[in-house]
């Protein structure tokens, strides 16, 4: 039992840790595919080093909203983290504190709040990025569910440990429509909630054109290094789920031994590679949807969802 | 490979190759650009074929194969060449073609054409306990939402795809149905829609060539004159 409890803790130690490498290197593919240098894949460390250092401003109008939030986005991928499997294959000492639903409403709380910070203190953008990522989230919220009531049909069980091993054990469950059809929409889902490119550019600062980032802009020094870093660990948590629960749910510890443990690191840090240089290619092959056909693209992952629900119940 | 381990891969992937099907009727629907449209058509003319090499290898039934062939032959080579080739100029320099509803609004009515077609299917898959019985519901739903592509395209050859793509569906049921039809029923049928793909191009080109459009919400207009 405090295997388990110790266990988890190292979950959260290696999210909290590598969740800035990832976004590191994926900015880093993404300037190599431009023919670019690229900063280095350590910079996401540097910027959090500045920005806790620095000094916080903030407005006067603001409210507590403004000021609790950082910790709320910081915190929300923390907990989610402790539901899904990052590293193991058996359940841990929290798993059966809630399910992925729960951890569903964990993230969306942060998203919430986040918004609520970005109207609060009045700034034009803040306003506008808030009510697009809402629409952006209202949008997407319908995937999820479906993907969630297919990915629960098959397993029996919304614990996602419980969920992971149903496509480990017959190979061919691997291969059920249903299945590959819920990894496409679940693909596509990811792509509109961390803004990458179809969607969003993460990485352009238009204040007009921003969807995500403009949420954050009033922040300086500790907040923002706290939006950022929670930003960059939903990124990690949403591929950890998609990886070891759905794509390739192999390479889990399976036993209880120290060494079982950190051999899967540098496995799950590989499957993960692979997965960014998948959106690598994604994001540099297509162009940035104008606002409303991002309507679009997420009916065609709802639709794809429905697909997979109706091949697995109707079938 | 254990023969019961080998049946229940290839259940398993034709029912993939099923779901692959439906999921490009799906995107037939939602495509704006004709070309688009033009490349799903042969991407799930490959799928159809593939479905039907799975089903031949587990029936080993040569009839299976041969209908694989005869699909890639005439689907996947020859009719994309002959659209193509009657594509107008005008179209490849619009690319994309208007739609009597919006893409979300069309995908969700032909997912209501999904929902139907799986419900009609299902009295009958008890009776096709057996590795096909994906290929029923998935082809009926194939029929439905090519025939909703032809209602909702408001241009001359995304209908003819959709001609095609009904005519896919109906294959797809049909090598569920019946596993070893006579080769000259399949030949008769593939050449069919040939002779269809030949006749409509030819028919739009000369209307473009005459009218100067194939956008045939605007044709309604011109018999006054």
């Amino acid at each position: 039992m405090a295997r388990h409890l110790l266990f988890n803790l190292v979950q959260v130690l290696v999210v909290m840790g590598v969740a800035p490498l990832a976004k590191g290197v994926l900015v880093r593919l993404k300037e190599r595919v431009q023919s670019r240098q690229g900063p280095s894949i350590f910079q996401p460390y540097r910027d959090l080093r500045k920005l806790l250092c620095k000094d916080e401003v903030v407005s006067e109008q603001s409210s507590w909203i403004f000021r609790f939030t950082p910790y709320i986005v910081f915190a929300a991928p923390i907990f989610v983290t402790l539901l899904i499997p990052v590293l193991t294959s058996y359940p841990l000492f929290f798993a059966f504190m809630g399910d992925m639903l729960g951890g569903g409403f964990i993230l969306a709380l942060a998203g919430f709040f986040a918004a609520l910070a970005a109207v609060d203190t009045g700034n034009p953008y803040g306003a506008v990025g808030a009510s697009r990522t809402r629409m952006v989230g209202f949008l997407a919220e319908p995937v999820f569910m479906m993907v969630f009531f297919t990915v629960s049909f098959d397993a029996g069980s919304t614990i996602p440990y419980i969920v992971q091993q149903v496509w480990v054990s017959p190979p061919s469950n691997f291969f059920s429509p249903s299945h590959v059809l819920v990894v496409l929409s679940f693909l596509m889902l990811i792509i509109a909630e961390t803004g990458s490119i179809p969607v969003d550019n993460p990485s352009g600062h238009f204040e007009l054109a921003m969807i995500d980032e403009s949420k954050a802009l009033e922040y300086s020094g500790r907040g923002a290094a706290l939006m950022k870093w929670g930003g960059h660990m939903k990124f990690f948590v949403l591929m950890c789920i998609f990886l070891n629960v759905l794509v390739t749910p192999w390479g889990l510890a399976g036993s209880l031994h120290v060494t079982d443990l950190l051999m899967a690191i540098p496995l799950v840090l590989l499957k993960i590679f692979l997965f960014l240089l998948v959106l690598v290619v994604i994001e540099s092959s297509l162009a940035k949807l104008r606002l409303f056909r991002i309507t679009e693209f997420l009916t065609a992952a709802f639709i794809t969802a429905v697909a997979a629900i109706l091949t697995r119940l109707l079938l | 490979m254990p023969a019961d381990v080998f049946h229940s891969t290839v259940t398993q992937l034709n029912a993939l190759m099923g779901g692959f099907f439906l999921l490009s009727c799906f995107a037939m629907v939602a495509t704006r650009q004709i070309l688009a449209c033009l490349k799903i058509f042969v991407v799930q003319s490959i799928f159809l074929a593939a479905s039907a090499c799975l089903l031949g290898s587990l029936h080993t039934s040569w009839h299976l194969f041969e209908v694989a062939m005869i699909t890639v032959a005439s689907k996947v080579i020859l009719i994309p060449w002959l659209l193509r080739r009657s594509i107008s100029h005008d179209i490849y320099a619009r690319r994309e073609v208007s739609q009597v509803f919006n893409i979300p609004t069309s995908l969700l009515m032909a997912l209501a054409l999904a929902l139907f077609a799986f419900f009609l299917a299902r009295p009958l898959l008890p009776r096709l306990a057996g590795p096909s019985w994906v290929n029923l519901p998935i082809g009926l739903l194939g029929l439905f939402i090519g025939a909703f592509v032809v209602a909702a395209r408001r241009e001359a050859i995304p209908q003819v795809i959709g001609i095609l793509a009904m005519e896919n569906g109906v294959f797809l049921a049909g090598i569920a149905i019946a596993s070893s039809l006579p080769l000259i029923a399949e030949l008769a049928a593939a050449l069919d829609a040939l002779v269809v793909t030949l006749v409509f191009g030819l028919l739009a080109s000369r209307i473009h060539s005459h009218v100067g459009t194939t956008t045939v919400g605007d044709l309604a207009t011109l018999k006054e004159e």
